[in-house]
């Protein structure tokens, strides 16, 4: 029997769980679920993307989510003070890049490492924010924005604009990942630094590349989650959908050593929390009951894969956690 | 003899009314004024949220900054931002300080209770507002969730119970399990709904009041129940969320929608443009006012600390589209809308 990698593990799960809710639950293999089980976990997907490349490149986002709800914010406050959407979206924007900028520019060049600097940051966007932004945690959508209110609320052929949003970075990131040159780069940077930049590759503006781009795929995901529900919760941050980001990178199977992995894994990380919450709440468990299910499948998860790939000096890489 | 009896009577007359007129003209000292302004002086008051980003909290600071502003008094704020370590940590440390009065603002029925009873032995009085701690001590200020809940239950049963012709699913999206605005609210709920056995709760989940949680369960909750009939969430910030999946599915005005909260401008926005159809206010600026009023009386009376409880239910009020007025609803007076 050939050995399943962690990723195959999750898919197998993700499948039986799957075909018993199908089979249990009435209403649950409708196309109208899917769709709202898909739309569910899409901005989470979104965001799991972004982290994923920073991963990959074995660096980590822990700023992501608060660079997300401040960047959002900002274009909705500016938004109601009378900007014009498109300035105010452009402003977002130029924060999020700059955010970025500042994070990869600590990391590739102050040679802090990942952790402690996104951690800083995480902490001081949000900081500026409350300062300087917005005094109250809920930042709402000024309700003449219609046009913003589409992407999270329309939908095209019948398809919700989040989950095509979802669907749209994910085959990007695996064209760049898989065929893309600088791609390429990400993984060799990923899996060894030195010997990357040895061989002449530009290592460092790579890294703050990494880091732009998550922080500007984690401004569309805000503004998707927030366009959704008409206003943006800066609470967010405080929240753990920071873990639960990781969470769905690291069940998908791509390990925090970098190098490894693609986008792929992100989807099958996504699909599987996915249905499990889409179940669980059709069932009617209880948030609490909701939280022990979720934790035991998921090391159900890490513990089948332990099982089968044990680890061992060839496999471990310095670094693993 | 008698002349001069009259004489003089008319003399010290003259000379009241003299006097009358006179003070009249400079106006009269009000005898309990300055004993009224003694009982604030040097006093300090703090407050300590469950954070102070929200509506409800900003409503109560903006009322009890300006009322120690008016008389006085010191008043200081810790926000110990949603976390209910750093919030006990804050009253321990108040406690230490021993200011005058604590206006707290628990996170849950149980986490401060012990601290509470604390600051009642240290001799401070300690009001609660809106969110009861299972210790009760000089007062509490806020909503009666139990009566809130029966409220919003018979508002569903009015559109979905008997006779209304529609099918009495229902879903409920509570805040956080434990707080005391779901503890409360929830047995009211049941309380009304055992009485009409046609409505169907067909779903019962908490949403930790994030907005997008709570659109994602209410999502899967209409994707099952086409027919669903009305939903009832714990607080208007959340449930935005709420309105955002009623409106997605394009079922606005079929699904009724209760909230409830401080009657933000937020929200009545929200009633007018259909998103929640009714919303139950228990007007947090008027609660601040009231938790003033309290702490006047406290200073005032000085009562031995922990022999004066007092409950103070707020007055709710059912908004709905045809109800709503330009002054249903509050905006802050500065800082918000400034920045």
């Amino acid at each position: 029997m050939p050995r399943l990698s962690q990723e195959q593990i999750v898919f197998v799960l993700w499948v039986v769980l799957f075909a018993a809710f199908a089979l249990a639950l009435p209403g649950f293999l409708t196309y109208g679920n899917i769709i709202t089980l898909v739309r569910s976990v899409a901005v989470l997907g979104i965001l799991a993307i972004a982290m994923a490349i920073v991963i990959i490149g074995r660096g980590i986002d822990l700023s992501l989510i608060a660079v997300m709800a401040v960047s959002t914010a900002l274009a909705f406050t500016l938004m109601t003070h009378g900007y014009p959407i498109w300035i105010a979206l452009l402003l977002g924007f130029a924060f999020a890049a700059s955010a970025g900028m500042i994070i990869g520019f600590l990391i590739a060049y102050v040679e802090i490492p990942a952790l402690f600097a996104t951690l800083a940051m995480g902490a001081f966007v949000y900081g500026l924010g409350r300062y300087a932004v917005f005094d109250q945690d809920l930042v709402y959508l000024p309700s003449n924005d219609a046009a913003l209110q589409v992407l999270g609320e329309g939908r095209i052929l019948g398809i919700p604009i989040p989950i095509l949003l979802f669907a749209g970075f994910a085959a990007a990131a695996g064209l760049f990942l898989r065929y893309g040159r600088l791609g390429q780069f990400v993984y060799a940077t990923g899996d060894n630094y030195a010997a990357a930049r040895i061989s002449g590759l530009p290592v460092r503006p790579l890294v703050v590349l990494q880091y732009v781009f998550s922080s500007l795929v984690g401004y569309v995901a805000g503004l998707t989650m927030a366009a959704g529900v008409t206003l943006m919760n800066t609470r967010i941050v405080n929240s753990t959908l920071l873990y639960d980001v990781i969470l769905v990178v690291v069940l998908g199977g791509i390990s925090l050593s970098g190098g490894k992995g693609g986008v792929r894994n992100v989807i099958v990380g996504t699909l599987l929390i996915g249905t499990l919450l889409n179940g669980m709440t059709i069932m009617d468990i209880q948030y609490t009951g909701q939280n022990v299910i979720k934790s035991v499948i998921l090391l159900i998860a890490i513990v089948v894969d332990s099982i089968m790939n044990p680890r061992d000096e060839q496999t471990t890489q310095q670094g693993d956690i | 003899m008698k002349l001069k009896l009259v004489v003089s009577l008319i003399g010290a007359a003259c000379m009241l009314a003299g006097l009358t007129l006179e003070a009249r003209a400079q106006g009269l000292v009000d005898p309990s004024r300055s004993g009224y302004l003694d009982a604030f002086k040097g006093k300090k008051v703090a407050f300590v949220p469950i954070a102070m980003g929200f509506d409800l909290a900003q409503a109560w600071n903006s009322q009890l900054a300006k009322q120690a502003q008016e008389l006085g008094y010191s008043y200081v704020v810790r926000d110990p931002n949603w976390s209910t370590e750093a919030g006990a940590q804050a009253l321990t440390q108040l406690i230490a300080e021993k200011p005058d009065l604590i206006v707290v603002h628990s996170p849950d029925i149980q986490s401060y209770a012990r601290l509470l009873k604390q600051a009642e032995a240290a001799g401070i009085y300690t009001l609660q507002i809106n969110m009861k701690s299972a210790y009760i001590s000089e007062g509490y200020v806020g909503s009666d969730y139990n009566g809130l809940g029966e409220l919003a239950a018979n508002l569903i049963v009015k559109q979905c119970g008997q006779g209304s012709g529609k099918s009495g699913k229902v879903s409920i999206v509570q805040g956080v399990l434990t707080g005391g605005a779901s503890v409360y609210q929830i047995e009211g709920i049941e309380r009304v709904f055992k009485e009409h056995p046609e409505i169907k709760v067909v779903s019962n989940q908490a949403a930790d009041w994030d907005a997008s949680k709570a659109k994602a369960i209410s999502q899967t909750v209409l994707q099952q129940n086409p027919d669903l009939c009305g939903i009832i969430g714990f607080w208007d910030g959340m449930d935005t969320g709420v309105g955002a999946a009623v409106r997605e599915a394009g079922k606005t005005g079929q699904v009724y929608v209760v909230t409830s909260g401080g009657g933000a401008t937020s929200a009545c926005d929200n009633v007018a443009n259909g998103t929640f159809s009714a919303l139950i206010s228990y007007n947090a600026m008027g609660q601040g006012r009231d938790l003033n009023t309290l702490i006047k009386t406290l200073f005032e009376v000085k009562p031995k600390p922990g022999t004066m409880k007092v409950i103070d239910y707020s007055p709710l009020t059912v908004l709905t589209k045809d109800t709503l007025n330009p002054d249903s609803c509050w905006a802050l007076p500065t800082t918000t809308a400034s920045k």
